[in-house]
């Protein structure tokens, strides 16, 4: 345990940084606890924001996270890190400002991948979706009534917006660059589950197709997409949704090994210098750290999960408070909303060389896909069957031989397919580090 | 649920501040106890979509803290207004 003399920083105020803030306290920690975020609010929950914030049901500021411990914390709210010296345990805020610390965790998230021509990205009506502010002017224009919306990417948060969008009585248009919306992520032959559902609810999708340039009105405000095959877009709304970035930049100069794939971490969570040396003052935790995950050897993977965002956090804060927590391992689970179905996922799809359809029926909207890889489970996917997901969780968690038993004694084999993940060396923006859902 | 000490029932100290709730997607398997608990901040749209108040009144409180014990999978966490913060 360390002493109440000892200074704790957390630069990060999201889920992440709050949870392990309180995981701190909760370990004991009584000493000064700095949590610095680069945004001007206290820690809020970004899963409604692509959903029923955009929808109305729910107001842009009403997303606070409950604090589950007394935190007796300094906050410095509104001022980002921009620096970190290590030699002399300083982190720098953007102004000027410098803070000490004896332990410090890293959970700065991620950003919104910007549209690749910044002018063009700064068009009135395009728009990336990340934050609090992102939601509530997405809220504001899509409340104004566009005439259509323009989706580039069909991952999660892409999907979830074409979904609000059809709640909202909107016409919409999703331009992907893969075979099916979420193919990365689910690989296409249950991506074209997702697309059809998308397109009985009234988004006309377009795949294998890409955005070569956004079209202004010659008034600053875009008025069309052109695509790589020459054909036009109308669009007097545009949603950026090409996954995330990590918020890595602010260490520069540090001597820390990242890039902006994540944040290089060692097996207890403590983070790497570029020699592969853990420094064991700091601690990463969210969807910047970049750590390897037992069940999934051979790399180091970065998580943008709401639930790893919570348990990553609460083991750095044990960590940093001298606990020595066991091995972080919890099996990865996320889950997205969008047209009325809930869609719920355990393990990783990366990798997987088969799929099964264990429960239920893609035909009928409910039912439960495994994934497999060399022969174990390593993933499990639910359409509105999530009661099913934590018997699968064990079994991933156990690495047991895939494909799994069939469900009802009068059941043959279950039939194995190709995921159908798209080359990750073709076109379109790909992160190395993506293995997981875009949450914002 | 050990993370929250706030006692079950309304308590009369918590009248001034406004609740925040969060409700841990992963865990919850759409039982819908919460719904028939506080029917004004928790609504079962299709067969799994949750769809709550993240901000409640303060004179929310009972029937919030009735959903928050009745979820069978101890989905539901909630601000305890009782905590100092600063």
């Amino acid at each position: 345990m360390i002493g109440s003399e000892s200074r704790v920083v957390v630069v990060g105020a999201s889920l992440a940084g709050l949870r392990g803030a309180e995981s701190l306290r909760r370990s004991g920690f009584a000493g000064s606890l700095t949590i610095v975020g680069a945004e001007p609010y206290r820690p809020y929950d970004r899963p409604p924001l692509s959903k029923a914030v955009l929808t109305g049901a729910v107001a842009p500021d009403a997303t606070g996270l409950p604090n589950l411990v007394a935190l007796d914390a300094d906050w410095r709210l509104g001022a980002p890190a921009v620096g970190l010296d290590r030699t002399k345990r300083l982190v720098t805020l953007e102004g000027g400002e410098t803070i000490a610390y004896d332990r410090l965790l890293i959970a700065t998230g991620a950003s919104a991948r910007p549209w690749p021509d910044a002018a063009e990205g700064r068009l009135a009506g395009v728009h990336t979706l990340r934050g609090r502010d992102d939601a509530e002017a997405l809220r504001r224009d899509l409340a104004a009534r566009p005439a259509q919306v323009l989706v580039i990417g069909g991952g999660f948060i892409g999907c979830e917006v074409a979904a609000a969008c059809r709640d909202l009585d909107l016409p919409v248009t999703l331009v992907e660059t893969g075979p099916t919306l979420l193919a990365s992520v689910l690989g296409a032959h249950l991506g074209a589950v997702v697309q059809t559902l998308h397109e009985t609810r009234g988004v006309t999708v377009l795949c294998n197709a890409k955005v070569e340039a956004l079209e202004d009105d010659g008034t600053g405000r875009v008025q069309r997409a052109r695509l790589a095959d020459g054909s036009a877009v109308p669009a007097d709304l545009v949603v950026v949704a090409l996954g995330a970035v990590r918020n890595t930049s602010w260490l520069a100069g540090s001597g820390l090994a990242f890039d902006e794939g994540g944040l290089d971490c060692d097996a207890q969570g403590y983070v790497l210098d570029e020699n592969e040396r853990p420094d064991t003052q700091i601690a990463a935790a969210g969807d910047v750290a970049r750590f390897p995950h037992p069940l999934y050897p051979g790399h180091r993977i970065a998580l943008e999960h709401w639930g790893h965002a919570v348990a990553q956090g609460e083991h750095a804060g044990r960590l940093l408070a001298g606990c020595e927590p066991a091995r972080y391992a919890e099996v990865p689970a996320f889950w997205s909303s969008q047209g009325g179905i809930t869609i719920k996922s355990v393990g990783l799809t990366k990798g997987a060389d088969g799929v099964v359809i264990a429960q239920g029926d893609p035909r009928h909207g409910r039912f439960v896909a495994v994934y497999g890889q060399e022969g174990r489970c390593v993933a499990a996917l639910s359409f509105d069957s999530a009661r099913w997901l934590p018997a699968y969780a064990e079994k991933i968690a156990a690495g047991a031989p895939f494909p799994p038993e069939p469900g009802g004694v009068d059941a043959g084999p279950l039939r194995v397919f190709a995921p159908g993940f798209p080359d990750p060396s073709g076109s379109g923006p790909d992160d190395p580090a993506r293995s997981g859902k875009d949450e914002p | 649920m050990s993370d929250n000490t706030a006692p079950p029932g309304p308590s009369p100290t918590y009248a001034a501040a406004g609740l925040r709730v969060t409700v841990d997607l992963n865990l919850c398997q759409a039982y819908a106890q919460c719904c028939y608990a506080a029917p004004d901040h928790f609504v079962l749209k299709g067969h799994e979509a949750l769809h709550y108040d993240p901000a409640p009144s303060a004179d929310a409180r009972a029937d919030i803290e009735r959903a928050r014990i009745a979820c069978p999978v101890q989905a539901i966490r909630v601000e305890d207004p009782e905590a100092p913060r600063r």
